[in-house]
Order: structure tokens, then sequence, then C-alpha cells
């Protein structure tokens, strides 16, 4: 059965985001997971982020363990990234972009969708 | 059909919690399944036992334990979200030498592999946001 994760909540100010990717590796151990980052969501992706000020836990490193866990599938949604004006760069893993009616595509082809 | 139900609004504090709880009954009341309810995020706080909101406002910790007790719905909620939170069972209190424990009755506490687990075997999966 294919999961389809969508992240669409900032790294910071929730901690949505954290136990968001924790549920991704869950979901990786059972079945063929995906993930989409969308809106908000794709703040997660930007590199060299430092949380030590805030005094939250640098989740970031995860999305470079997702590969190992068995999610090869790493989606962005192409208008949110350019809305934040953010490029390949900028981000922490290497991930596809999708356009919107690509995104529709990839969620009508996954089986379940978890939405965090 | 067969559904899952995840919940990550905090009672009272958010909708979601709310309109999950409605969700789930009327699902049960058109003879649908529901294969477990999972709480995560602050959804946890639903299953604390010391909650005692004013008499005119609905009590809905009381209103999942009765949809436990009525039609064996399973409420879990998340080990990690609640250890963060406060939520503990006598088993976690222990373990983590505090000194009481607050799950509310017919609530369980589990790991996140009962979210996964839920969504493989429901035909729907229908999450209720903060």
């Amino acid at each position: 059965m294919k999961l389809l994760f969508i992240q669409s909540k900032p790294p910071h100010g929730s901690i949505n985001a954290q136990e968001g990717l924790d549920a991704v590796l869950m979901g990786s151990a059972f079945s063929d997971c995906t993930l989409l980052l969308t809106g908000e969501g794709v703040l997660q992706l930007i590199k060299s982020q430092d949380p030590t000020d805030l005094g939250t836990k640098d989740f970031a490193r995860t999305f470079g363990a997702l590969r190992d866990y068995g999610v090869n599938n790493i989606y962005a949604d192409a208008a949110s990234l350019e809305r934040y004006q953010l490029s390949a760069a900028d981000l922490v893993i290497e991930v596809e972009t999708l356009a919107a009616s690509e995104a529709a595509a990839l969620i009508a082809s996954h089986d379940k969708v978890l939405n965090f | 059909m067969k559904f899952a139900i995840v919940v990550h609004g905090a009672p009272y504090s958010s909708e979601g919690c709310l309109l999950a709880l409605r969700f789930t009954e009327a699902a049960l009341a058109g003879g649908h399944e529901i294969v477990r309810v999972f709480f995560y995020h602050d959804g946890v706080y639903t299953a604390t036992a010391l909650a005692a909101p004013p008499q005119d406002e609905i009590d809905i910790v009381s209103r999942w334990r009765q949809l436990h007790e009525t039609h064996h719905v399973e409420l879990v909620a998340c080990v990690a979200s609640c250890l963060r939170r406060g939520i503990l069972d006598p088993t976690e209190a222990e373990r983590y030498e505090k000194p009481a424990s607050n799950i509310a009755p017919g609530f369980l506490i589990s790991g996140l592999g009962q979210l996964i687990d839920a969504t493989l075997n429901a035909d729907r999966v229908v999450t209720f946001g903060a």
C-alpha cells in the first residue's frame, strides 16, 4: 500500500513538523511512503537552520536520513518554493518539484494520505 | 466503510477534536466501522482523566469515553506525544518515576505504529488538524 505524507506546517513555532517527520519514519517501517512538502512546509527544507537559540531540537537532520529509511520519493510544491524564493541550492536534500496539477496526480496515485 | 480517525487538536483549544468526535459519532450511527482513533500532537490532551469542564459546556473527554464503552471504539494516544505533554498511564509513570498517572478510562497509550496500522487497515483515514 502506498502512503503519502503531506507536510504543510513551518519548521518552527509548533512541534507539528517534527512529529510529522516521526510519523513518516514510522510509516517507512510498514509501507511504501512518499513525502510531499507544500505551503509553509517547504520552509522545513531550508538548509543550515540552527534552532539552538530557540531551545528546540534540530530535527531537520531527519531529512538526510529519509532515504536510509527507504523514503526515496520526496517532493516539494514548486509554487511554494517560488513563493519563498527557494532554489535547489537552498535545500537540505534534493527534492523533486511538482506543479499544482502534478501534486493532484501524486495524491490520486496513493492509497492513503496523512496530513501534518 | 472502515474509517481511521486521526486527531491533532487539543480539546477546547481546537475545533478539530470536537469535529473528530462528532464525525466518529455520525459514522457509527451511519453503520460504519471505526478501526481506531489515534490522538497525536496536542490531540493527546484529550486523554487526560483530570479535565473538569464547566457544566454548561460539552464534556469532550466523557463523550469519547462513551464511544469506547458503547461501541468499543479503540482510543489510542501516541506515547511520544503523551510523554512530552505529561499524559501518563501507570506503566509510564512508574518508568519515568513520576508521582501520578492521569490517563482517562477508555484510552490507551501506544506507539506511532498504531497510526500506521490503522491507516493500512482502514478504507479511509480522516485527519482532524489542530
